[in-house]
């Protein structure tokens, strides 16, 4: 167990496509850091660089004090969980097990108590003697992870370990890694293109877009204040809803819809305006809302996904599926709730309200403003 | 050997030589019960298969009953007829000392041209699957000798150990060997070893390179973090691995050294002096066609096909067990 520190890496390969920007990541011992992002984002290659997989173009990487830029991937004391599980076909369950503390000229003993340990915490005991094609995927996704736990390593690496699973398998894999993990406190970087996923397992954060680090953070902080765009719309499902507004004074102007709220001013007057759809709710009479044109509604058992349009604009609410609908409804949320974005940089913009709202909680302000 | 039924490949031998043909021609990823076709005749399978067993049998079967049948009968060479000697034709050919010399070399010759026509392939593919820049012309090269026809190979093979030209015999020259290819006995194996190798090489390097393709680059990179030495690696994860590959080339090897190398012997061997390596099948060859001893030539035929048959049993007996199909 110990920390690892990413600095300043950068990979860029032949030809100059730089696909990791210069990141630097500092996680502490037996954290838990889960680096998620869009396809072609430069979370695997920045996981491989730390495995050794690949080699580091600029910068370091440190595993428990020692730079390990030039160490093999076989001397960096790590462990990694691969997407196809990777497993020895060849070899019995107990081989695949015991292959890397082999190879480290472990007592047989101790081999074998590490084995049957790790076969116990993960249920796979009555498997050890089975070839991994005899296995099932979840239970091959066992083996994988007892391989890494077997080796007690510094760190775990994980790369997209669930996506091959199904749905429900999924769910009860991703409880199992989170709870193993706790249990063992040993260091993990998680990749993974889930953000839920990422939200469920992560001690913190790190949204990479375009090969740089979007933000970093505590799953919650990143929900809750998004560093950009790119975030805003990454995590959460159903993704944050993003509309221009023009402001002038208090007002919002939506295309033709209007909101009103105060302490605006110092805001630019150009803006994107970040709505989540669990915070939208319908306006009561009186209340200040925008119309909804309702396109289509798809039903989630506990909640409604409205899809519609406010001015040919796209718009998502997260409703109770008792509310009734018509073609449009009226739709209000908390001046506390809204997001605030630079509409050129994407960058967020310190939210106004802020100041004088930071003595309540944030769950409690569902009063609309008056207007 | 039980023939309970289990999980594990060892055991599941009884059925090999079958799943091993199976395996070999269906592609990979496939699973093998996607392969189950509905005929709306029970006729139809067989209809289809016609033209195949109609070459097999005119091609293969027919000639392989006709050598059995003239290997008991003495046949005159310009076909007025023919005796019936029983076993004499075999009795007389294992009580030969010159046959029995040519059985010899001819399994040393085997042994030697299988082992390094295969540990050369190996080793060229697994350095070939490492080299990243300008793989695809390494590659080409070393695949292009696969497409010199035998008799050229041995043709080519002859120029490189001529007597006045042959850079070979020059550079062995430097040595102290005065390499006389076709006139001493040692010399002509040597050369008829080499030429014979270097033709397969090729083959077995388009196997083992997509062999080692085949292997998922993620069970790699587990080794890779697994294990820190390289040649530990390889004999522990990517050799197991290629064990398939290795096995089929093994018969096609065998196959290849004791039959297909017939080109390049005769190219090295023909017309020259009597004390010359030759192999069973050019002996075959040197009795039937250029001694007109059909019966004699003919039980030695037979004699090569039980061999063979015995060779490839032991094969998929004893070393096919140890073999992984993933």
């Amino acid at each position: 167990m110990s920390a690892i520190n990413i600095t300043n890496v950068s990979k860029i390969y032949a030809g100059g496509v730089e696909a990791v920007k210069s990141v630097s990541i500092d996680i502490a011992d037996g954290e838990f850091i889960v680096l998620v992002g869009p396809s072609g984002c430069g979370k695997s290659t920045l996981l491989r660089m730390v495995a050794g997989l690949e080699t580091i173009s600029k910068g370091t990487v440190e595993i428990g004090d020692r730079i390990v830029n030039t160490v093999e991937p076989a001397e960096r004391d790590i462990a990694m969980v691969f997407q196809n599980y990777a497993l020895y076909p060849h070899m019995t369950v107990y081989d695949n097990l015991a292959y890397g503390v082999k190879n480290r000229g472990t007592p047989k003993a101790e081999i074998d108590a590490r084995v049957t340990e790790a076969a116990r915490m993960l249920q796979l005991e009555k498997y050890l003697d089975r070839k991994p094609r005899a296995l099932s995927g979840g239970q091959r996704q066992r083996v994988a992870m007892g391989r890494a736990i077997v080796r007690k390593p510094a760190a775990f690496l994980f790369d997209e370990p669930l996506s091959n699973l199904d749905a429900k398998l999924r769910v009860s894999m991703r409880g199992e890694i989170k709870q193993l993990q706790k249990r063992l406190g040993t260091t993990s970087i998680y990749v993974t293109h889930d953000q839920l996923e990422a939200m469920t397992l992560a001690d913190r954060l790190v949204v990479l877009n375009g090969g740089e680090i979007e933000q970093i953070g505590r799953p919650l902080d990143v929900y809750h204040s998004p560093a950009s765009t790119f975030v805003a719309s990454f995590i959460g499902s159903p993704a944050m809803n993003l509309l221009r507004a023009n402001r002038e004074g208090n007002r919002l102007h939506f295309g033709s819809q209007t909101l009103e709220t105060d302490r605006l001013s110092t805001l630019p007057t150009e803006l994107t305006i970040g709505l989540r759809a669990e915070d939208l709710r319908i306006a009561q009479a009186g209340e200040q809302s925008l119309t909804l044109k309702i396109d289509y509604v798809e039903e989630l058992g506990a909640q409604r996904l409205v899809h519609g349009n406010v001015d040919g604009k796209a718009i998502t609410a997260a409703l109770s599926p008792e509310i009734e609908l018509a073609d449009t409804i009226a739709l209000t949320i908390a001046p506390s709730r809204l997001h605030f974005f630079d509409p050129t940089t994407g960058k967020r913009l310190p939210r106004p309200l802020d100041a004088c709202t930071s003595t309540l909680p944030q769950a409690t302000m569902l009063e609309p403003a008056a207007g | 050997m039980t023939h309970a039924p289990s999980l594990s490949p060892t055991s599941a031998a009884p059925t090999t030589a079958a799943g091993f043909f199976r395996r070999f021609r269906s592609a990979p990823s496939e699973p093998h019960f996607a392969k189950r076709v509905q005929f709306s005749s029970p006729f139809l399978p067989y209809f289809f298969l016609a033209p195949q067993m109609a070459i097999i049998f005119t091609f293969f079967y027919w000639p392989s009953v006709q050598a059995i049948q003239s290997s008991f009968y003495l046949e005159d060479p310009f076909g007025f007829g023919s005796t019936f000697v029983g076993i004499s034709n075999y009795t007389d050919v294992l009580k030969s000392t010159e046959y029995l010399g040519i059985a010899r070399f001819t399994a040393v010759f085997t042994a030697v041209v299988t082992f390094f026509s295969l540990a050369i392939g190996l080793l060229l593919a697994v350095k070939a699957d490492g080299v990243i820049r300008g793989n695809a012309t390494y590659k080409t090269l070393l695949i292009w000798v696969y497409a010199i026809a035998p008799p050229v190979a041995g043709l080519m093979g002859m120029m490189l150990f001529d007597q006045h030209i042959g850079p070979l015999v020059k550079f062995v020259a430097l040595f102290g060997w005065d390499m006389k290819v076709g006139l001493n006995y040692t010399d002509t194996a040597t050369a008829m070893i080499i030429v014979s190798i270097w033709k397969q090489i090729p083959y077995n390097f388009i196997f083992f390179l997509s062999g080692l393709q085949g292997i998922p680059v993620s069970v790699r990179e587990a080794a890779l973090m697994d294990c820190r030495s390289g040649f530990r690696r390889f004999r522990t994860v990517i050799l197991p691995l290629l064990a398939p590959t290795a096995f089929f080339l093994l018969i096609i090897n065998t196959t290849y050294a004791l039959f297909d190398t017939f080109g390049v012997i005769d190219v090295m061997v023909k017309d020259k002096a009597a004390n010359n390596p030759i192999t069973l099948v050019y002996k075959v060859y040197m009795d039937g066609f250029r001694g007109n001893d059909l019966g004699g030539s003919s039980a030695q035929s037979v004699i090569l096909m039980i061999i063979v048959f015995v060779l490839t049993i032991f094969q998929f007996r004893f070393i096919e067990r140890r073999v992984h199909y993933s």
